[in-house]
């Protein structure tokens, strides 16, 4: 015990001197003979067998005991989820996707030990069919700017010292000792970076209210609570690189004068709290947390607490009701947080990804900072572009970038050879934006002027299948079960509205409601408490002025066009082309199905609930929807 | 309520936890703030949050009854029933239902007459949906037990339930 109170008391660094000299003997000591393999460890991957993998690799490395010779790490998410489990090795990072334990052997045999790519597990680009060996040059991270999610496959985000390795807790340490407060939130503020989570708020002019504000005690808070369906890149910084989000805590802390942080995170991310809780704890050890930080004489902690899946305690006032431990309902806000947040105490909150870019705009500087992205949005962003995509992952792009970049470039275009219908952007609060308007530059006040908004960087992706009166339906129900209910606008508005949409989706519309929806949202959008209310209408509002027509058909023509909507729907075979397999008849749960072996089947109208499962069934596309 | 245990098997249970849950209020005393975790770490250890130990919070934290009933009630989190051996999670963000995680939702209600928020009468599943589990490039995403499933079809979903009894 004694002994171990001692290595913790030896661990932390009492001056920034001391945290050059670990951070060059981590350096030294590391052998660089050592071939590197790196398995992604974020949740997506985990989705799709990473665990195991991680566990073959440990198991050959220690059957041929290659110990010396191998340097192995699981890592936090590499971007590219899609292909999971994603496996990069050595120093040009052969790249692998779809890795299998029964891999393993012959990554080892082959690819680690002689230096030979093996074709099955390279990444073939849809576009030319040709393969492609190494992670720069698969398109996908190849048109990338990876600033914050760069370090996500290099370090074990369980272990400080490879963050500290890689240049980590060096922006701390400048601010500390070489900056003063008012520098370092000037440096901020000309950097022109502005909140990630969602409002786009100069995040500068935050941080200068909030130290001007009177009071002994203020709070640094980090707002993990990644509601947006649709958006993960939150998750997967605090799962792949905890250190980064906590440093710019603890210069933002120093910054406005604060002791006292806490990191408010989904629990729904359980990997992402467990590697944030190890983080932190590493951090108090090594003397980044805790008292007299690096000999400074500042001294700030952080608590992280777990949110308890509600949409609306992303929005800052319900946020801070939530960490004071009441129920998660936003206030009117007629004082800034910045003067009254927790405990009615000068609160500064930021999204996970502001947090993250702080240590590079303070390590870099404003000027190299400020010539990444657009003359209103600084720096990158990180979309989670995901849906009907060739390539969906994690996507880190300067500001600026047009959709079409985005979604042919990097995202390889549509699925199937299906038909781009739009793309939805900004998570509830957002709209969709149609083929015409690909070639507007994504920042923040871009997708604004278009009805939509960035938000926390959701982008996700529809094709011809997909039906806007649905996806708004889709929102709509999602808030109305999400809205607090503690302002009438809100409540009762998107009640209607759901009411409504529901109607037109059971073809039940009326020619008035598009009208009714256009005043209802323009109500919400003046008349709501809080922000989450104010925007709530986007989706119905961005899909009414884009995709009129699709309502029109579903009300006057009693039609989804997209073939989604169940009502107004069919299910029938066509005898030319059914083989009288009978797969159909199997997976059809209400028995609606008949037909002798190997003859044309049909479908008894009366009987079938239009699930679809004979449509996904049938291998010889005779099941028609329409 | 119909639970589906008993009213001795629950007092039972709750009997022989008693100093679990007195030790685990008893722990947050000096951070009563943080209500929400606390009643994460209960519903981790009973799967539910059981009335008497709501009542139990209230008088150890000195939370008014009230106050910590809205908070167990407000969030999606968590549960006032028992639940059932195994949980099923849904996602439903927008990636999933596009992709059509809602025919999932749909085809547990019809299969198993199991709802969202409720139990099989077997106690075998309870189902619950989320707004969204960041898995969005892997869709329709559901979670069993902690386990992440991937692409999940109905088909699909009917082979990776019959590993769970």
């Amino acid at each position: 015990m004694v002994e171990q109170v001692r290595k913790l008391l030896d661990k932390r660094l009492k001056t920034p001197e001391e945290l050059e000299k670990l951070r060059q003997s981590i350096i030294s000591d590391k052998d660089t003979s050592r071939i590197l393999i790196s398995v992604c460890g974020g949740t997506g991957c985990r989705a799709s067998g990473a665990e195991a993998v991680v566990d073959a690799f440990a198991e050959e490395i220690e059957r041929l005991e290659l110990q010396a010779k191998i340097e192995f790490k699981e890592t936090g998410c590499h971007g590219f989820c899609e292909r999971g489990p994603v496996v990069l090795i050595g120093p040009k990072k052969i790249f692998y996707q779809h890795v299998q334990p029964e891999d393993v052997p012959e990554i080892v045999a082959e690819t680690v030990l002689q230096g030979k790519p093996i074709q099955r597990l390279l990444y073939t680009d849809p576009a030319t069919n040709e393969e492609i060996t190494y992670e720069t040059d698969v398109p996908f991270y190849k048109r990338q700017t990876r600033l914050i999610l760069g370090a996500n496959g290099e370090i074990d985000p369980t272990d400080i010292e490879q963050y500290i390795a890689a240049g980590g807790y060096s922006a701390l340490s400048k601010a500390l000792f070489h900056m003063t407060p008012e520098k370092i939130i000037s440096e901020v503020t000309d950097s022109g970076l502005r909140g990630r989570g969602g409002g786009g708020f100069p995040t500068g002019r935050k941080w200068q209210s909030c130290l001007k504000a009177k009071g002994d005690i203020k709070y640094v808070l980090c707002n993990a609570d990644e509601g947006d369906p649709g958006a993960y890149q939150d998750r997967s910084i605090l799962e792949g690189n905890p250190h980064s989000v906590i440093e710019g805590m603890i210069i933002g802390a120093y910054a406005i004068g604060s002791n006292n942080g806490y990191i408010y995170v989904r629990n729904e991310y359980p990997l992402a709290v467990e590697r944030t809780i190890i983080a932190l704890e590493q951090a108090m050890d090594y003397g980044f947390l805790g008292e007299n930080i690096l000999g400074s004489g500042f001294n700030f902690t952080i608590t992280i607490n777990k949110g308890g899946g509600a949409f609306v305690c992303g929005e800052s006032s319900a946020l801070i009701a939530s960490l004071e431990g009441k129920i998660g309902e936003p206030k009117a806000k007629y004082t800034h947080m910045s003067e009254k947040g927790l405990w009615d105490k000068p609160s500064l909150l930021n999204n996970v990804k502001t947090w993250a870019n702080v240590p590079l705009i303070v390590n870099k500087g404003t000027d190299w900072y400020s010539k990444i992205g657009t003359k209103g949005s600084k720096g990158t962003m990180i979309f989670s572009l995901v849906g009907k995509i060739n390539n969906s992952g994690l996507v880190e792009v300067p500001m600026g970038i047009t959709l079409r970049e985005m979604i042919y470039d990097i995202g390889g275009g549509i699925p199937g050879g299906k038909k781009f219908k739009a793309v939805q952007t900004g998570g509830p609060s957002g709209g969709c934006i149609p083929e015409e308007y690909l070639d507007t530059p994504v920042d923040f006040d871009e997708l604004t002027k278009l009805g939509s908004m960035m938000g926390s960087g959701g982008m996700i992706v529809m094709d011809e299948d997909n039906c806007m009166v649905d996806v708004a339906r889709y929102f709509i129900e999602f808030l109305k079960g999400e809205s607090c209910g503690k302002c009438v606008p809100c409540r009762e508005g998107l009640a209607k509205m759901s009411e409504i949409l529901n109607r037109i989706s059971h073809g039940q519309g009326k020619p008035e409601d598009i009208e009714v929806m256009t005043d209802l949202g323009e109500i919400l959008n003046n008349g709501a408490l809080c922000a989450l209310g104010r925007s709530a209408a986007n989706p119905v509002l961005s899909t009414i002025k884009y995709f009129k027509d699709e309502y029109l058909a579903h009300i006057n023509d009693k039609k989804c066009p997209a073939g989604v909507c169940r009502e107004l729907i069919e299910y029938s075979i066509d005898p030319d082309k059914c083989t009288g397999c009978g797969a159909c008849v199997r997976a059809c749960s209400t028995n609606a199905i008949s037909g002798e072996k190997k003859e044309p089947h049909v479908i008894n109208q009366g009987m079938c609930i239009k699930c679809g499962a004979c449509y996904d069934t049938c291998k010889f596309d005779a099941v028609i929807k329409g | 309520m119909d639970t589906g245990l008993d009213f001795t098997t629950i007092q039972t249970i709750l009997e022989s936890n008693a100093e679990k849950v007195e030790k685990l209020i008893e722990s947050y005393i000096s951070k009563k703030e943080q209500l929400i975790s606390l009643l994460q770490d209960v519903q981790a250890e009973f799967n539910y949050i059981p009335q008497d130990v709501i009542i139990r919070i209230s008088q150890r934290l000195e939370i008014p009854l009230s106050q910590v009933f809205s908070v167990a009630t407000f969030f999606q989190a968590f549960s006032l029933k028992p639940r059932g051996r195994h949980t099923i999670t849904v996602c439903l963000g927008t990636a999933c239902h596009i992709k059509g995680g809602q025919r999932l939702v749909d085809k547990l209600g019809r299969d198993y007459d199991l709802k969202p928020g409720e139990t099989t009468e077997d106690m075998r599943f309870s189902l619950e949906t989320a707004n969204c589990l960041g898995c969005c490039a892997l869709g329709p995403v559901v979670v069993i037990d902690g386990k992440y499933e991937s692409k999940v079809t109905p088909d699909k979903l009917d082979k990776i339930l019959k590993k769970y009894e």
